[in-house]
């Protein structure tokens, strides 16, 4: 037939593992993955295999090499690169079927470690595809001596792959969810987790600002609430250094009561993992989601690092009143300042505590300066030096949201009034697709919270005094022109904004109903199938039996369909041709050559002579002669379809 | 068809009458560098097809008449001392010929039987330790009474084997034997035969039958024919890979005879009886009962897939 490019085995499961490999490489350290290639390119050009002694010096070395680059062979990251580098060096070894098959049940593993660095649809659409490669490669492995063509392996293993989709389906409806992960991830898996963290320098939020990646989506029960109501509570800074703010780590103190007005907003949220205990909710939360508390700051605290995407319930109150008594020490750590440093603050704010016949006014004194003043909102602010506060409340005056929260609180303290720092998010993107709210790190902000004579803690946002755009539209609205955004920010093209956003709530979904499909999930849906409260054994009874009568319909499938095993079409048309004839009475004998037929044919009925003739010419043509073309099958087929018997 | 064979089997047709297909399968086996082996009663016209053959072929003709007391020398050749050179000097045999018909080699005795077979399956005569090649192309028709005659010693299956075919002839036809009774004496008719292939053309021709393609379906159905063979309880030993050599390179001649380039099923069906008659035997008890041979219940028995 036509030339085709000769895929043997050994291609399919080269090709196979290098793709099992390739997502891995840019994590992977780059000897290792020169190595992939070096081997790769021995089995492609078939090079002589290395002696037994070499092999064992090379594999020792390699291990040598990954305890020098990672300390230790334990791990995520190790393991993986262990893995994949003794893959490789097992294909210098791979003499034999027993071998090759060991690669492929290496490679089909090492998909899965794939999933311990991203679990997106992508990830899952890629790894599908190279799951079809190396069951190819595994059928060819299966047919040694035969060369099937690559189009029929590659269909064989499609049809496989077909046929374990309802299997799949099932198992992953009715296995037994336990809550929580099946099993630990090892401890270097959280490394590089984007979010907020613990204290904040000038500039962190600024940098976290210009990541694109998503934080954590909420769908409100009601209506959302307005953007200037959009605070999202994170953790609460209340130690200045003299550069930098943190929490201060006290788990005894208990938090001060709290009155509520107005009418309650309940959410749900689903926090992207960050590997930090804080979880986020509107201002101010009021019901708990389970395994978390509230800490002495009206922060949410989870019992455990969130390491994976966590789905909760929340309820808050954004009309409140909190901390109407509180207990003297904590209005004394609000009033700490470091010692030394940032004179002229210190200075400008005794002027106002004289002057000022109340907090209020100072706090009010303070905002006028911000807004009247030429302070200016950008993500590039200038760097500043030991005395930052001064710096930048006289000089810069250029600063993100983190500068104009610090530098107010340390005015407060400095002036007499208790204050700290709220770090969190602010905003959020409506999804018009998903009836969601998208919060992402681009939306990270740091506001200030006051304590204020008969009012309790008061948010107090210096930035909204700067640039009131930023609280009101988002951070793209409030940037100068030429100030450089994170592209995600951007909202200049309607229909990217409208991909953007069914993208991301396809993605949601994914998110919430295949990777968030726990164990609550699944109570749910037996329940709704007449199951209730499913025990364990009762799951697993109904998992055998639902893969059991699927297997049986499958192969009951299969048996009615009689397909004959890798049918050639030619032999396929000329026995639909000789049906076509025996339904006439003209039944061809099992030993009766093609001619040899079409001849007593002819003499049977001679109305028949031609077409009979015609079609068995093509169909010795087709299967005996050395040369045959697609054109005459297509013709073939074409005149057994048009063969009729009157 | 092939227009040259055609002619030659046309014009041996006009002297053996309604005998077609033996005509055929004789050029089928010289074609394929084979040798044929006729075996029938005397007088059915064994030597007349082989001196057409010769004729026509225009090849060089020997015919040795084996009889019981015909030595090997007798047919590979002599030295005799020359007293004018001093030496000895090597007369060859009638098998320094291209076509020979080797008469009643049933007849003779196993160590002659032997000399003609081994110098069939090596083309060559190895005489007092000196090897002389035979002439190319070189082609061994043997007859051979029906075993049950008096005085024969029937060839061992090891030698038929190196036979590529066995044909039988049998009685013409009523209207080809009144053809014949009427007709002109045979022999003066063979002489005014002229060649219709020399040489040349004829290892052309052999050489074109190595080329004639079989495909994978046409393998397969031999293959099944073979695998039949060996494991029916029918026969007493299977087909051997040299039968089945014979059977693809019969079926290539025939398709190129046909004026095909490939060979298909029915080429096998045609020459089977031919080259696997005298290689298959029923198993003990086994008869032919529904009056058939082994090489047709063969046939009868294997689907082309």
């Amino acid at each position: 037939m036509r030339i085709r490019l000769k895929l043997n085995n050994n291609t399919w499961l080269l090709a196979a593992i290098a793709l099992a490999i390739a997502p891995h490489t840019s994590r992977l350290p780059i000897w290792i993955s020169l190595l992939c290639l070096a081997v790769g390119a021995m089995r492609l050009f078939q090079v002589h295999l290395p002696a037994r002694w070499l092999l064992i010096t090379l594999a020792t070395a390699t291990a040598a090499g990954i305890y020098a680059t990672y300390h230790t062979l334990l791990g995520r990251d190790a393991g993986v690169a262990l893995l994949i580098a003794m893959l490789t060096l097992k294909l210098l070894e791979s003499r034999t079927l027993r071998d090759s098959m060991v690669v492929i049940f290496i490679s089909y593993f090492l998909l899965i470690t794939h999933f311990l660095y991203s679990q997106s649809i992508p990830t899952g659409l890629y790894l599908l595809l190279v799951v079809l490669v190396i069951t190819t490669a595994l059928i060819g492995l299966n047919h040694p001596g035969r060369q099937i063509e690559p189009r029929k392996l590659l269909r064989m293993a499609a049809e496989l792959l077909g046929q374990a989709v309802p299997v799949m389906l099932v198992l992953f409806l009715f296995f037994p969810r336990v809550p929580g992960p099946l099993w630990g991830m090892p401890g270097d898996a959280y490394e590089g987790m984007t979010g907020l963290s613990d204290s904040m320098t000038p500039g962190s939020i600024s940098k976290l600002s210009q990541s694109g990646a998503v934080a954590f989506r909420v769908a409100f029960d009601g209506p959302p609430p307005k953007p200037e109501q959009r605070y999202w509570r994170g953790p609460v800074l209340d130690f200045f250094d003299g550069r930098s703010w943190s929490t201060t780590a006290a788990p005894d103190r208990k938090q001060a009561g709290i009155a509520v007005t107005g009418d309650p907003v309940s959410y749900t949220l689903t926090l992207e993992p960050h590997n930090k205990r804080w979880l986020l909710a509107l201002d101010l939360p009021a019901k708990l989601p389970p395994a978390s508390r509230l800490g002495a700051h009206y922060e949410l605290l989870a019992d455990q690092p969130v390491r994976q995407r966590l789905r909760y319930r929340a309820v808050s109150y954004p009309d409140y009143q909190a901390g109407l008594n509180p207990g003297d020490k904590e209005i004394n750590l609000s009033l700490r300042l470091p010692s030394f440093g940032n004179l002229k603050t210190r200075e400008m704010a005794g002027t106002w505590k004289r002057t000022a016949k109340d907090d209020g006014e100072i706090v009010s004194r303070a905002l006028e300066m911000f807004r009247s003043e030429a302070f200016f909102y950008s993500l590039t602010p200038p760097l500043l030096g030991a005395n930052s506060v001064d710096e930048f409340l006289f000089d810069t005056r250029r600063g993100f949201c983190e500068h104009y929260a610090g530098s107010f609180v340390f005015l407060m303290r400095a002036a007499g009034v208790p204050a700290r720092v709220v770090t969190g998010y602010q905003g959020g993107e409506p999804n018009p697709f998903g009836n969601y709210l998208i919060v992402r790190q681009s939306d990270a902000h740091a506001w200030a919270e006051v304590w204020l004579e008969n009012r309790g803690w008061v948010r107090v946002d210096p930035t909204a005094a700067v640039a009131p755009r930023r609280i009101e539209s988002g951070l793209a609205a409030a940037l100068p022109a030429g100030e450089p955004l994170p592209l995600l920010a951007r909202m200049d093209s309607a229909w990217l904004m409208q991909l953007r956003m069914s993208w991301d709530t396809l993605n949601n979904d994914w998110n919430q109903w295949v990777l968030g499909y726990d164990q609550e999930r699944q109570y749910d849906l037996l329940s709704r199938l007449g199951f209730e409260m499913a025990s364990w054994k009762e799951l697993a009874v109904s998992l055998a039996a639902g893969v059991g009568a699927l297997l049986l319909v499958l192969s009951g499938f299969m048996l009615w369909r009689r397909v004959p095993v890798d049918a050639d079409p030619v032999t396929v048309i000329y026995q639909r041709f000789c049906r076509k004839l025996a339904r006439a009475g003209i039944i061809r004998q099992p030993n009766e050559g093609p001619a040899d037929f079409a001849q007593r044919t002819a003499m049977l009925r001679p109305d028949l002579t031609l077409s009979t003739a015609s079609i068995s010419a093509l169909y010795i043509a087709l299967r005996y002669a050395s040369h045959p073309n697609a054109s005459d099958l297509r013709q073939f087929g074409k005149r057994v379809s048009a063969f009729r018997i009157k | 068809m092939h227009p040259a064979i055609d002619e030659a089997v046309s014009q041996a047709g006009q002297i053996i009458l309604g005998k077609e297909r033996q005509i055929r399968l004789a050029f089928a086996c010289l074609l394929a560098r084979g040798h044929l082996l006729i075996e029938d009663i005397p007088g059915v016209g064994k030597t007349t097809l082989a001196h057409v053959l010769a004729q026509i072929l225009g090849l060089g003709f020997q015919r040795i008449q084996f009889t019981s007391d015909l030595l090997p020398a007798d047919v590979l050749g002599v030295s005799v001392y020359d007293r004018e050179s001093a030496a000895f000097k090597f007369h060859p045999g009638p098998i320094f010929a291209q076509l020979i018909l080797a008469d009643e080699v049933n007849r003779a005795t196993p160590k002659t039987q032997s000399a003609l077979l081994e110098a069939m399956e090596e083309h060559q005569v190895t005489v007092e330790g000196e090897t002389r090649p035979l002439p190319e192309p070189f082609f061994v028709i043997a007859t051979q009474n029906p075993t049950h005659q008096i005085g024969t010693f029937p060839l061992p299956e090891s030698q038929l084997d190196r036979f590529l075919m066995r044909i039988d002839l049998g009685y013409p036809d009523a209207r080809s034997e009144r053809a014949l009774l009427q007709g002109s004496d045979r022999r003066s008719l063979i002489a005014q035969l002229k060649p219709c292939v020399d040489g040349r053309q004829l290892a052309a021709l052999q050489e074109n039958v190595r080329n004639v393609h079989i495909s994978a379906a046409l393998l397969d159905y031999l293959q099944a024919l073979l695998e039949f063979t060996r494991h029916s309880p029918l026969y007493d030993c299977g087909l051997s890979p040299r039968a089945g050599l014979a059977l693809l390179h019969s079926a290539q001649a025939w398709a190129l005879m046909e004026g095909r380039d490939y060979a298909m099923p029915e080429d096998l069906q045609v020459v089977l009886p031919s080259v696997a008659g005298h290689r298959l035997r029923f198993a003990h008890g086994e008869t032919g009962a529904e009056s058939s041979s082994p090489a047709q219940r063969l046939l009868g028995a294997v689907a082309i897939p």
